[in-house]
Formats: structure tokens, C-alpha cells, sequence
């Protein structure tokens, strides 16, 4: 006789339930994998119990959303994982690259790229991963516009975003620099003189990244610091402050949800 | 209840009746630990903050040295058309801080019209100052020609098509003996005027010289 498949038991209500055992009632029945499970819930507990951090975790993450949420709703975490893409990928990178303008830089770059076991799949994700989160910051942008979800009482976190995306397009400038080849070079000085042209603070500010009055070896290395410690640092930051004004306000409703909400309501006055 | 108010809004603490208090004294000493605390803070944060503040500022009011370079002998050049050399403007990154300088003689009836920069030989940089390309020169077309966005120069570096601002900037040039040296560079506007140097993209005509000033350095 063919076996059966195994039915899962009925549904029971809560009273007539077994209740599980408590943490540390556990006995040792039930083999290995209830152990790995005890252990688990026991530092999960401990950890707990000195941090209180449960809730937040319970904050962050079981929250209620409007009716009509769909996949446009996910622009902003996939913009995230891009960033974290970036910010991984960024970091193998920087145990080759050196930041040298006598040569060294485009040499790092070329041993990594040619040399490097799957070097150059990993500065290949991290070259076309910012153009991904440049896309996505804009359709998550665009999502947020069109939605109107940066009206009150979200103005902030839009104001928040949009610091976000300029210090995108900065991280997007300053690590255009760093394989210091031909179109490295060129395109930095020009995006430099475009910084030139503004008036009056224009020619200090292109002296200022320039460290000096020509592109060299100090370009490259402040280029370097800001791509890799100073916006990092306040994108991450700013990041957190998104995800808490997004967690603290909920989301929106979608627009089309919200006009057919308004119109119900609106014949109820009637 | 009046004059407990009157007696708070007093500004000697003696006044006011706060325990331990002297004779004349205004501030308390909660406010006085108050206030130590917070210019601790201050004193601390900008020990490190302006000297990293400074750090990076400061290459703008670096003194550059003007170093004069050989590009060739005095028979190199001729008056009516132009050399390419290579000059190197950032000492110690190999490729990277070197840059095309363009040289030709000095030639009377050209540059009579820029009399006053009369410079033995005429060294025009080939940074195009629309955003800093760098233009060629095009023997057959008399044009010194940029491949970004398309600036053109006639011959004396003046723009006649495209999106460049002022005419190609120039270095000074002396002759040594045999051998003619290139110098610091200098800007000039659409009257062939020398300028301080500016960067690309800053007009030198009206106002352009005040809404774009040069580096605090390279001021004569």
C-alpha cells in the first residue's frame, strides 16, 4: 500500500492546546534539534532581558499597512540593499585599492580587476550596483511623488530623502575618481569646473576638492577619504533616521484607495 | 504668591533664597555647573573640529612655487604656427600632472594687437576653459579644437564656436641662453588682457573678474 502524505493536524482552540514549555523547563527530550532550538531561544532571551531590544525589533518590523500596499512599496528596500551592496562590496575593494596618483590607483585597480580571484565580479558589482541605486533612488523618489506620500505628516522624511539622494549623486562623483584611468581623470575635471562656474564661492569650492589649484595626488586621496568614510557615515546615519520617521509614521495608502475612501465618505455626509 | 515671585525674579541668589548662597552672587551654581559643562563640550568638540576644518581648507591659501621649466631651444619655434610641449604642472604623479602647452614666436603682426603681453614666445595652455578638456591644435584649420563639447579658438586661443567663456589661457615665457622656459600660468579676457589664473568656466569680461576671484596665491 502507497504511504499517505501526512495530514496536518486540526486546528484546535486555544484552551484544549498543549502549551509549549517555558524557557528552561525544557528536559533534554526531543533530540538535537530541540536543543539547537532551546539554546537559541535561551540567548535570545538573555540578550532580551539586559537590552529590552525585543520591542523595538517588534516596532520595526510588525506594523500595520494601509490596505492596497503593493510592490511599489518594496522601492525603498530594494534602494537599501543596493546601498548595501555598495557598502560590501566597497569594502573588499578597499583591502586592494591603493590610493596613489603616481600610478599606483589604476595599477590596484587593473591587479584586482585582471589578477584577483573574482575580482572583477566583485568591482563589477560594485560599478553597475551604483548605477542600480541611483535608478532606484529615483523611482523610489518618483513612487513617493506620485503617491503623494511626502505630503504632512511626512514633509521630513522626504527633506531626509532628498539629502539622501544628493549624497548619492556625491558618493556616484567622488567614486568615478578612484580607477584613476583616462575617463576617471577627465571626468573629474570636468565635474570639478562645473563647480568652478558657480559665483564667487565657485572657485573655492572647486579648490576645495581639488585639494590645490591642479588635480593630483591630493585629489585622489581626499576623493578616497569622503567616498569612503565621511558620506558613508552620514548616509547610514541618515538611512536610520528614514527608517525610524517610516516606522514612527506608517505608510500611505495608496491614492486611488484614498480618493475611493474620501468619496465613500463623502456620500455619508450626504 | 506675589511676592514669592518678586522674590524669584530677583537676580541675586541671596534673594531668592538658595541655600549656600553669597552675598552679590547671580549665578547659580547649577547654572554656573551648567554652563562649565557645555564649554567643556565646546572646547573639546573644536579642538578637533577646526583643526580638521583647517586641514582641508587649507591647500587654497597653499604658496605655489613658480617653477620655470625648459620646453626647447630658441629655434624650435616658429612665429606663425604651433609647437606641442609638455609641461609638467604637478611634480611627483607621473602622467597625471603633466599638461600640452602649445608654443610658438612671438609675431608682430598677430599679437600687435596684445602688445602689452609682449612675452618673447607665445605659450598658450591647451586646458579648454569651457570645463577643462584638453583642445588640440589643428594645423590645416588654424583652430585649436576641443573634443568635449565642441569649443573652437582661432589661432590667438580667442573662442569663436561653442560654449568656452574667455580665450585659452596662457603661460609666461622667458629665453635663457639658448633655451626658451615656460612659467607660471595667467588668464586673459576677450581684449587679450592678462588676468590672474582662473579656472575653466569663469568668464574674465565685466563683472566676471569679481564674481570669480583667483586663488588667494596667485594674486600679484
Amino acid at each position: 500500500m502507497p504511504k499517505l502524505p501526512n495530514i496536518p493536524a486540526p486546528p484546535l482552540p486555544g484552551p484544549l492546546q498543549e502549551p509549549p514549555p517555558r524557557p528552561g523547563e525544557h528536559n533534554g527530550a526531543g533530540g538535537p534539534l530541540e536543543d539547537a532550538k532551546q539554546a537559541g531561544i535561551t540567548t535570545v532571551a538573555w540578550l532580551d532581558e539586559r537590552t529590552s531590544l525585543s520591542g523595538a525589533a517588534r516596532w520595526m518590523m510588525f506594523r500595520k499597512v494601509p490596505k492596497g500596499t503593493n510592490w511599489f512599496y518594496t522601492l525603498g528596500s530594494a534602494t537599501m540593499f543596493a546601498f548595501l551592496n555598495q557598502a560590501v562590496t566597497g569594502v573588499f575593494l578597499a583591502m586592494y585599492y591603493r590610493p596613489e596618483a603616481g600610478g599606483g590607483a589604476y595599477e590596484s585597480v587593473r591587479y584586482l580587476t585582471n589578477d584577483v580571484f573574482l575580482g572583477q565580479f566583485v568591482r563589477g558589482m560594485h560599478k553597475w550596483g551604483a548605477s542600480v541605486m541611483v535608478v532606484l533612488v529615483f523611482v523610489h523618489m518618483g513612487r513617493t511623488f506620485f503617491f503623494g506620500a511626502y505630503k504632512y505628516p511626512r514633509e521630513l522624511n522626504w527633506v531626509i530623502g532628498v539629502v539622501l539622494l544628493i549624497l548619492t549623486m556625491a558618493m556616484s562623483f567622488t567614486g568615478y575618481l578612484l580607477p584613476f584611468d583616462e575617463r576617471a581623470y577627465w571626468a573629474t575635471t570636468v565635474g570639478v569646473n562645473i563647480n568652478g562656474t558657480g559665483p564667487l564661492i565657485g572657485p573655492y569650492l572647486s579648490d576645495f576638492l581639488r585639494g590645490g589649484a591642479e588635480i593630483g595626488a591630493t585629489t585622489l586621496s581626499r576623493f578616497y577619504a569622503i567616498h569612503m568614510l565621511l558620506i558613508p557615515g552620514l548616509l547610514i546615519a541618515l538611512i536610520g533616521a528614514h527608517l525610524y520617521l517610516v516606522a514612527k509614521l506608517g505608510t500611505t495608502a495608496p491614492p486611488w484607495k484614498q480618493s475611493q475612501k474620501r468619496r465613500e465618505l463623502h456620500e455619508a455626509e450626504v | 504668591m506675589s511676592d514669592k515671585r518678586a522674590q524669584h525674579k530677583s537676580k541675586l541668589t541671596l534673594d531668592r533664597g538658595i541655600p549656600g548662597a553669597f552675598e552679590g552672587e547671580t549665578v547659580t551654581r547649577r547654572r554656573f555647573m551648567t554652563g562649565t559643562a557645555h564649554t567643556a563640550g565646546a572646547v573639546a568638540a573644536a579642538s578637533f573640529l577646526l583643526p580638521a576644518l583647517g586641514f582641508a581648507v587649507g591647500p587654497i591659501f597653499k604658496k605655489n612655487v613658480v617653477r620655470w621649466e625648459t620646453v626647447g631651444t630658441i629655434d624650435d619655434f616658429p612665429d606663425n604656427n604651433y609647437i606641442p610641449t609638455v609641461l609638467t604642472v604637478t611634480p611627483g604623479i607621473g602622467e597625471a600632472g603633466k599638461t600640452t602647452v602649445y608654443v610658438r614666436k612671438y609675431n608682430p603682426t598677430l599679437d600687435a594687437s596684445s602688445s602689452d603681453n609682449a612675452l618673447p614666445y607665445i605659450a598658450i595652455s591647451d586646458r579648454c576653459v569651457h570645463l577643462g578638456c584638453p583642445v588640440r591644435w589643428v594645423d590645416a584649420a588654424e583652430r585649436f579644437i576641443c573634443p568635449c563639447h565642441g569649443g573652437v579658438y582661432e589661432m590667438l586661443g580667442k573662442p569663436i564656436a561653442g560654449p568656452p567663456v574667455r580665450p585659452l589661457d596662457r603661460f609666461y615665457t622667458r629665453v635663457n641662453g639658448e633655451k626658451v622656459e615656460v612659467g607660471a600660468r595667467f588668464s586673459v579676457n576677450s581684449l587679450l588682457r592678462r588676468f590672474s589664473p582662473r579656472d575653466p568656466g569663469e568668464p574674465l569680461d565685466g563683472i566676471g573678474q569679481y564674481l570669480y576671484p583667483s586663488r588667494p596665491d596667485a594674486r600679484k
